[in-house]
Parts: C-alpha cells; structure tokens; sequence
C-alpha cells in the first residue's frame, strides 16, 4: 500500500507553497480584484510559467517537464490555497489536456510548446446557457468550417488566446480549436461572482476553426477531458479548503469575546472539527483521483466524480463558515475570507456543478453494478 | 502511488493466506456481543488458541509475550485476509488483549504479567474493562465506585484487603469475562484526577455482580456491574497508589492505536442503497432510483464512505512505510457514525409506509435498514460521543483551547453532581 505522495513530490509542493507565498499574497489577489478588468495577474502567469508548472505533466517532446500527474495535483493544490490569480486550470486542466488526448501529432506541436512557455492561454468553451453542458443545451454550430454561436461564461476567455469549443456539426457534438484572435470572434468580460478569475461572452460568426478529435466525439470526449480536469480541480479545492480551516482557526485564538478566545468556544470547535472532517474525506477522494488520473486506471471517471464531489462539498463549506467564524470582519473586503467563498464556488461550477456530478456518479455506479 | 502491497508484505500476505486456507475454521458463526451461546464461545477460545500457537494472536508483540515479534502493516494484514476467509471470531479478546492487558503488562510486576498474559493471548482468559460508571460517561475520571483500604486486614507481608463498593456500567463481555481492570476512587479528598487507582480484579469475586442492559434495539451487548463490599488485594494495584488516572490513559492510547484495515465495501452502503432504490416504485409507478433527489443522496453517501476508505488507506500507507499515522483517522468513527444513522433514515423512508417493518421475513432487505435504524443512535455515543470527538479533533489536531474546567482546583467529594 503506498497511498500517498513521494518525499520529492511534497517536496515540490513545499516548494510551490513558498514561490505562491512570496509572489501572490492575499493581498496581491484583493488589489487585482479591485481593478477594472480584474481577473488576471500577468506578472504571476509569467513567474508560474518560468518554474515550468505549466508544462508539469506535459512530455518532454513538447517542451514540457514531462513530470506526470501527481506532481501537477501538488502544484494544484497550492494554486487553489493562494487563489492564485491566473488562467491555470483554463490552460493547463482543459486546453493542454485536450489537446493531449484528441490532437493530431501536428496540433500537439503547433500549441503545446507554447503553451509550455506562457505564451499561449488556453481555455475550454462548452456553456452556453444555464444548465448543464449536454446536447440539448448546444446551438453552437460548425458548417463548413465556420463556427457561429454564443458561449457563455468562458473561464478566462477575455486573454485567452485560443479555445477548445464544443459545438455541433451536422446535429454531431464535436471539438474544435478555435484563434480567439482571429476572425468573427467577438468576446466582452462578463461581470462574476469570482473577481479573482475573469470569464468572458464570446460570440463567433462564421469563425474559422480546426476539429478536434472525430465528428460526433465531441461530448464523449468534453467528459473525459472533465474528468481529468475533475481530479486537478478538486487538489485546488483541497488546498482552498485547508486554507480555510488554517484562517478560522488562527482568527478563532486571537479573536477574543466574553472574556476568552473563541475558539474555545464548542460552538467554534465543532464547526471546525467538522470542517477537517470534512476536508479529511476530500483529501481521501482527492488522492484516488490521481491516482486514477496517474495510472489512467478505468476507474478515472468514479474517481472524478467522487473526488469532485467530496472537494466542491468541502471547500464551499469550508469557506463559508470560515467567513461565519470571522464574524462581521469576515464580510469585509480587507479580510480574505471572501477570496475562498467566491473562488469555492467558482471552482465549484467550472467543471460542472456537484448536482450533476452526483447524477453522473450514479449512472455509472448502476452500469457497474450491472455489469 | 500505488495500492501494492511492498514484495515483503506480498510475501507475508501470501504465507498468512496460505496458513489460513490449511487452518481457518469454515462456517463458524461468531460470537455477537450479549446473545454469544457456549458453543460459539469454544469456537471462538478454539481459533485463538490455534493463532497462538502459530504466532498471529497478538502479531506485533514481542514472542516472550505470546506475540509473533511482527510489525503493524503485518497485523493489519493478516487482519484483511482473515476477514476476507469470513473468520470474525476474534470479538471476546478484543478489549482483554487491545486495553487490559498492555495495561498490565506496562505496570504489573513480573509475576503478575506471566500470570495473566500468556493466557489472554491464547484465549485461555477474557478480560473487561470497568471504568466507565452511571455519573462518568464522557467525564470518565468523575469515577464515584469507592474503595476504601481495611486497615485490620493488613498481613505479614504489608499487603492488605481494599473493599469496593459502587458501580460500574457500559462494561462490554463481563457476563463472560474472567478479569477485569478497574479504576476507582481511593481519595475523595483530592482533586478528580488525582484520587483514583487501577486494579486487576477477579470477575468471581465474592460482591461482584453483572446485569446485563436492553438497548433501545434489543441487544444485550453491555453489562452494569455492581461491588457489594468486594474485597481485592493491595497486589492487585496496577501502578501507583492515586495514579490510576494516568495507567487509564495508558490504556486508553492503546484503544487509539488500533487503525483499521482500510478495508470495507466499496461506497460502504451506497451500494445496496441503490440496489434496493431500483426495486421500490415511486407514486408514478418509476423506480425510486430513477429519483433526482434519490440519487443525488447515494451519490453523497458513496462519495463519504468512500473518503473514509481511502482516509484507511492513507494510515495504513504510514504504517506500511514504518511511520506514525497522522491525525486524519480521528474523523473516521465521527463520520461513520453519524453517516450510519442517516443511511438508515433516509433507506426508511424510501420505503415509505413499509418502512416501518422489522420483521425479517417482511420487511426490505431482511430489516437490515430498520435494525440500522434502531441500532446507529448507540454507535453515535459508545467509544466517545460526537460531541467528545469534536473536542478532540478540536482540541489535539486542531490545537484549540480546552474546555473551561471547574473541577480542576476542588476536592473530588466537594464537586457539585447533578442527579
């Protein structure tokens, strides 16, 4: 049984926990967020790209470190406990995996080199609407190489360069990459609940695009692709969570009332031991995702799904009673306590919402059951 | 990262199995606290006997002592194959030899320790333990069983009689036990912690009386134990006089130290949740598992269950590596607890009017769920309550303050006691 990571792995978790301590403090994140066009830290994507993260798990052969995935969870989970503002999970979790597992050999060397070095962000565009992403909710539509629709929130789509969009062709759902930069494509920040992340509503008409994977793959592989961004983003969800917990507790024994800590208090402790405990079994079916995400087990897609689940329940309730212990200073915008409950549920619904996680989760359960 | 067993715990793994296929016993039933029969009482003596003698009783103790001078992992081990041959008979030795007897054997004399070790590994003996009382269940030291020392009994060698009177409750196998470790109060005077001692007992002592409790779910599994004027020998004291709060944290520590297998189905009950789900019809004629709410619940019991197995795993990774397991299975008897008693309510009411029926041969699932039902209110209180654990949690791996304490400074006898 070796159920954990390796001493050189935490040790490049360590590390990454230092580099993000020094270069994106709270208090770097709150300042971003109060600017106009919030959303991005350029100065970080290059210092983050410079320690070679964005190409951890990407092969050598195209300029990454070719790591594996294991050591990009650890990167991960100290990018989500410094809500590190930048397109990471956008460019590394959705557009590099994409390409990996549907590019031809001649995609995977136009885009990943660059996306290795920070010069190309990436992300995915598959939302349309309210809802889940499926068939139905899809009117994006491919004729002739030409994409026209709307998509609608897209993660970090106003400095992202290219896109994976999911659309239709000929009724199929298929992928396509997409130059965000070239013609027909319009695209306008979109005002979120995360200031810390910005999203974007881009609008293509008749934009040339370059399929991805097969005509009719499209879905299938949005899910697979999901999935593996699934185990990555809930390590950013289990750094976010135990971030939460360290701040409540560190407020609960120095903020005093009646005459004691509060932490002393049951009323405190309980809701604290019930934030570990609640972090504990993130953690657990955090390590079973990448485990299945590392080895590509069959399992992958009940390992998402659980460590989806169990990290967005963890971290949204980690980071709203971390502003509930804070009392009125919790609400504010000078104590961080807002970073987490608004970057929880953003992360919460980026790769799908907890609800339809669980349905997912169940049908694969009654197909393994059945089999 | 890897589920693998290391190539020596494959190779152990692979001696036990094959020492299990030659000797384990096949089909015996074991012994369920309170309603165990003799002949399951000799099945179970029997099979520890047998594991003795071939050094897999107590794995990880040193052979002087009966053990087999093994390692955790390999305890651990032989604890997955043995449950996985279906051989749960191991239950009656389960406080003697995880509590009582380390407690002996860190504070009896020589003598003492080859009397009563040696017996209890092999199954020879059964020990319980007596420390909890009617007024001490969370607040243990708050022990009110009194023995006062008979000053004309002392002999030629100094030794001397105590006489206890009080009681004892939630005392797991006494009805059967043979021995048993006690604590009780020999200084009213001092402060809580500091007027009570440990000692061994002999369960047949003349004042020794065991009755067994009728839990809510019809089980027998607890005894309360009332001393009439028992008489012990000051020999029997297990460490200092007045000390017996510490030798009880001895014991308590090695209760802590059990990790379990990190075993368990996969998503716990989850799995038979939906099971039964698709067999029960909604108001619409549609399987209750076709259900949004349905489903999104046995998702999260899946996802909860779940963690917990692989939070087992992550302690046994540290045991397998030779280290101490962190902190994280503190969490695991909270959450199993509390998700035992919503499993049931939420299986009960699946199946609506029906959900009522215990008896087997009616109701779904053989009454599984209803005895769930009546029986998970105990699992959230036996072995430390939520609410001690959440203290614990809060107190040790958190590092919180600890609770306000007014009986810290006050003479036990001085305390204020409510009913």
């Amino acid at each position: 049984m070796n159920f954990d990571f390796s001493e050189e792995q935490l040790a490049l978790k360590e590390e990454a926990r230092k580099f993000l301590a020094a270069k994106c403090p709270p208090d770097r994140v709150r300042k971003l967020m109060d600017e106009d066009s919030p959303g991005f830290d350029p100065e970080l994507w290059a210092q983050v790209a410079e320690q070679g993260w964005l190409g951890a798990a990407i092969p050598e052969e195209h300029g990454g470190l070719g790591l594996g995935y294991l050591e990009l969870c650890c990167i991960s989970e100290e990018l989500g406990r410094a809500v590190a503002p930048v397109p990471f999970a956008s460019t590394v979790y959705f557009f590099a995996e994409a390409l990996l597992r549907a590019g031809t050999p001649e995609q995977k060397a136009k885009y990943l080199p660059r996306v290795v070095t920070g010069e190309l962000i990436g992300t995915i565009a598959s939302a349309e609407q309210a809802g889940a992403v499926s068939v139905a909710n899809i009117s994006a539509e491919v004729s002739g190489g030409k994409l026209t629709g709307v998509k609608m929130p897209v993660t970090d789509g106003v400095v992202a360069h290219h896109a994976v969009v999911l659309a239709k062709e000929g009724g199929k759902p298929t992928l396509y990459l997409v130059d965000l930069n070239g013609p027909g494509v319009t695209r306008e920040a979109v005002i979120t609940i995360d200031r810390s992340r910005e999203a974007a509503r881009v609008e293509f008409k008749d934009a040339p695009v370059e399929r991805l994977g097969e005509v009719g793959d499209g879905l299938a592989l949005f899910e697979a692709i999901n999935d593996r961004a699934a185990v990555l983003i809930a390590f950013e969800q289990v750094g976010g969570s135990d971030m939460c917990l360290e701040m409540a507790k560190n407020y609960a024994l120095e903020r005093f009332a009646f005459g004691r800590a509060i932490g002393g208090y049951q009323a405190i402790k309980h809701r604290l031991a019930d934030m570990y405990a609640k972090n504990v079994l993130a953690r657990g079916n955090a390590y079973y995702g990448a485990w299945a995400l590392n080895s590509d087990a069959p399992e992958l897609p009940i390992a998402a799904a659980g460590a989806r689940i169990s990290a967005s329940d963890a971290y949204w309730f980690a980071a709203r009673e971390n502003v509930q212990v804070h009392g009125g200073m919790g609400f504010t915008w000078e104590v961080d306590a807002h970073l987490h409950y608004r970057r929880s549920r953003q992360l919460g619904l980026v790769a799908g919402s907890a609800r339809s996680w669980k349905h997912r989760l169940v049908s694969m359960l009654e197909r393994r059951n059945a089999a | 990262m890897d589920f693998n067993d290391t190539p020596e715990e494959a190779e152990y793994r692979a001696k036990v199995r094959a020492w299990l296929e030659e000797n384990a016993p096949r089909g015996v039933k074991g012994a369920s606290l309170g309603d165990e029969d003799e002949s399951q009482m000799d099945a179970c003596k029997a099979w520890q006997a047998k594991k003795a003698a071939a050094g897999y009783a107590q794995i990880r103790w040193p052979k002087e002592w009966g053990g087999g001078g093994g390692t955790t992992i390999q305890s651990v081990i032989f604890a997955q194959e043995e449950s996985r041959m279906g051989v749960q008979l191991g239950g009656p030795f389960a406080i003697g030899l995880g509590m009582c007897i380390p407690t002996v054997m860190a504070t009896a004399d020589d003598e003492t320790k080859k009397r009563f070790v040696g017996p209890a590994v092999r199954g020879e003996t059964i020990w319980c333990q007596l420390f909890s009382e009617p007024a001490g269940g969370s607040d243990v030291a708050a022990i009110r069983t009194r023995a006062i020392k008979d000053e004309s009994s002392v002999d030629a060698n100094g030794d001397f009689d105590w006489v206890i009177n009080g009681q004892k409750i939630w005392t797991s196998g006494a009805h059967y036990a043979d021995y048993g470790i006690v604590l009780v109060r020999t200084d009213p005077d001092a402060v809580k912690h500091k007027g009570l001692t440990m000692f061994w007992i002999d369960m047949k002592s003349q004042g020794v009386e065991c009755k067994t409790i009728h839990q809510m779910s019809g089980a027998r599994g607890f005894n309360e134990v009332f001393f009439t004027d028992v008489r012990i020998k000051d020999s029997q004291r297990l460490g200092a006089l007045h000390d017996g709060w510490n030798v009880s944290i001895i014991t308590l520590m090695n209760e802590r130290a059990s990790v379990g297998g990190g075993g368990g189905a996969r998503g716990g009950g989850a799995i038979k949740a939906l099971q039964v789900a698709q067999k029960i019809r909604d108001e619409n004629g549609e399987p209750l598992s076709n259900n949004s709410t349905v489903r999104e619940k046995i998702a999260e019991h899946y996802v909860r269950a779940e963690g917990l197995r692989f939070t087992g795993m992550r302690s046994l990774t540290a045991l397998s590596q030779g280290k101490t397991p962190g902190p994280e299975q503190s969490v695991s008897k909270l959450v199993q607890a509390a998700a035992m008693q919503d499993l049931a309510d939420f299986m009960v009411d699946l199946q609506d009017q029906a959900g009522i029926i215990r008896d087997p041969s009616l109701a779904v699932e053989n009454a599984d769920f209803q005895e769930m039902f009546l029986g998970s209110p105990g699992g959230r209180i036996a072995g430390g309550t939520d609410e001690i654990l959440r203290n614990i949690i809060a107190e040790r791996v958190l590092g919180l303050p600890g609770e306000i304490r007014v009986d810290k400074s006050m003479p036990f006898k001085d305390l204020p006691t409510g009913r």
